[in-house]
């Protein structure tokens, strides 16, 4: 306790108070502030907002850039689906018309047959009625002929030469030949 | 008196030599001027405080001049440290504190801030071992700037009356609070407010100044081949090393709280809140 009162005595005497201010050391401490500060606000700081300012654009710019080549790639995306789409569509639809095609082929195909084939039974038919109304009209003919050689032999000569006769021999075997024929 | 925190006890001063604990004092923050110049009938004394103050200032110049010379836009070193400390005070400070309006502050925060730190700092620092604002008249002197800022800004946005008013009659109290609240607010506002600013840095500056000088001293006036010399020196050593790691703490933290009230002030001018 003495000791430091004789210490509180001994610096009012010899020192200031810690507590004092002297005009020199303030003004020597606002020049360290405005030196700093000055310097600072003009020469330094000014450099390092521009280039934060710039970043930050350039990283909103990007984030854009980004976000706008998203959507056209969902664009892209959504074209090239409905392309598919239509794409699919379309294939179904030839698909279709062309198995509609090939059934109308084969039926036509199968009608040109079948009147193909009717064409060659016509013929063929035809051509056996032809010869069979040959055949039947020769073999008339012959049996007519054989009919009145051997009605002559048995009659006789006299018949041959009576016109009355022949004609109604050539009327039958006509009408014989007729009746064949139908 | 300069270099004194061993030398005022002496060197052979050890316990059980008859001397006194040498207990530093006010006497530590005492520096003789190395020379005397006079401008103007004003005599400006030279000594390790207007050095190291001097000094602070071309640190911080110079490394921000370095750091942001060429500033790119993809950073590297310096210029990301340097980076980190601007955004630290315009989104930690300038953002949250003041808002709208801050960005023109950033550059006289941001001076306060580092020359505040740095300032605090030369306390830890080997030789300088001295930390300027526990010098009164550094904090008085940036309290006196911070003042002469947010004073006139908050007349020239709010107007004289209007400034006067918001901090006097602070709207949302009952009428009758007022008795008690204008005188109140007049005084926290435009006297206790400088003062604690400047008292609060300079305080905590000085205490811890003078622990760190008491345990140095300590550990080495205990050094004596004893049980008590070797062990309380061990002691005492230990504690100055892990005191001065609580210092570094101490001396960012009281920069930003400078800074901090700093922008708080500016802020109460620019935007009349409450």
């Amino acid at each position: 306790m003495f000791e430091f009162a004789t210490l509180l005595a001994s610096e009012s005497e010899e020192m200031p108070s810690v507590l004092a201010v002297p005009l020199d050391e303030l003004i020597i401490g606002l020049i360290a502030f405005l030196l700093v500060f000055g310097t600072l606000a003009k020469f330094v700081l000014p450099k390092i907002k521009v280039t934060l300012d710039e970043r930050a654009n350039l990283i909103e710019g990007g984030l854009e850039r980004a976000g706008k080549a998203e959507e056209a790639a969902a664009a892209v995306l959504a074209e090239y689906q409905k392309q598919l789409a239509g794409a699919r569509e379309e294939a179904s639809a030839i698909r279709t018309a062309a198995q509609a095609d090939r059934t109308a082929i084969v039926e036509e195909a199968r009608n040109e047959a079948r009147i193909a084939a009717a064409g060659v039974t016509a013929a063929a038919e035809a051509a056996m009625a032809a010869e069979r109304a040959q055949a039947v009209s020769a073999l008339t003919r012959q049996v007519g002929e054989l009919a009145l050689s051997l009605a002559d032999k048995v009659v006789g000569e006299a018949l041959s030469n009576d016109a009355r006769v022949a004609s109604t021999v050539d009327s039958f075997i006509a009408d014989l030949e007729r009746a064949a024929a139908k | 008196m300069a270099f004194s925190v061993l030398a005022s006890g002496g060197p052979n001063c050890k316990i059980f030599s008859g001397c006194g604990f040498p207990a530093p004092g006010a006497e530590i923050f005492q520096f003789d001027a190395l020379f005397t110049f006079t401008i103007g009938g004003l005599s400006f004394n030279i000594s390790k405080v207007t050095i190291l103050l001097l000094l602070a200032v071309v640190v911080i110049i110079g490394f921000f001049g370095y750091a942001f010379r060429k500033p790119k836009l993809v950073p590297r070193g310096a210029q990301n440290v340097g980076e980190l400390g601007y955004l630290f005070i315009r989104d930690g400070i300038v953002k949250e504190t003041i808002g709208k309006g801050g960005e023109t502050f950033i550059p006289f925060l941001f001076s306060f801030f580092f020359l505040v730190w740095i300032l605090n700092f030369w306390g830890i620092v080997p030789g300088a071992q001295l930390p300027v604002t526990s010098i009164f008249a550094i904090p008085v002197t940036f309290a006196i700037i911070v003042y002469v800022t947010w004073v006139p800004l908050g007349i020239y946005k709010q107007g004289f009356v209007g400034f006067f008013k918001n901090i006097m009659f602070p709207p949302g109290v009952p009428k009758g609070m007022y008795l008690l609240l204008t005188p109140i607010e007049l005084i926290s506002n435009f006297l206790v407010r400088p003062f604690t600013h400047a008292v609060r840095l300079f305080a905590n500056m000085f205490a811890g100044h003078l622990l760190l000088a008491s345990f140095s001293v300590a550990a080495f006036y205990l050094l004596t081949f004893s049980f008590i010399g070797i062990v309380g020196s061990a002691a005492s050593f230990t504690l100055t090393v892990l005191l001065t790691a609580f210092e570094a703490f101490i001396q960012a933290l009281q920069a930003y709280i400078f800074t901090l009230l700093a922008a708080v002030y500016i802020g109460s001018a620019l935007h009349a809140e409450h």
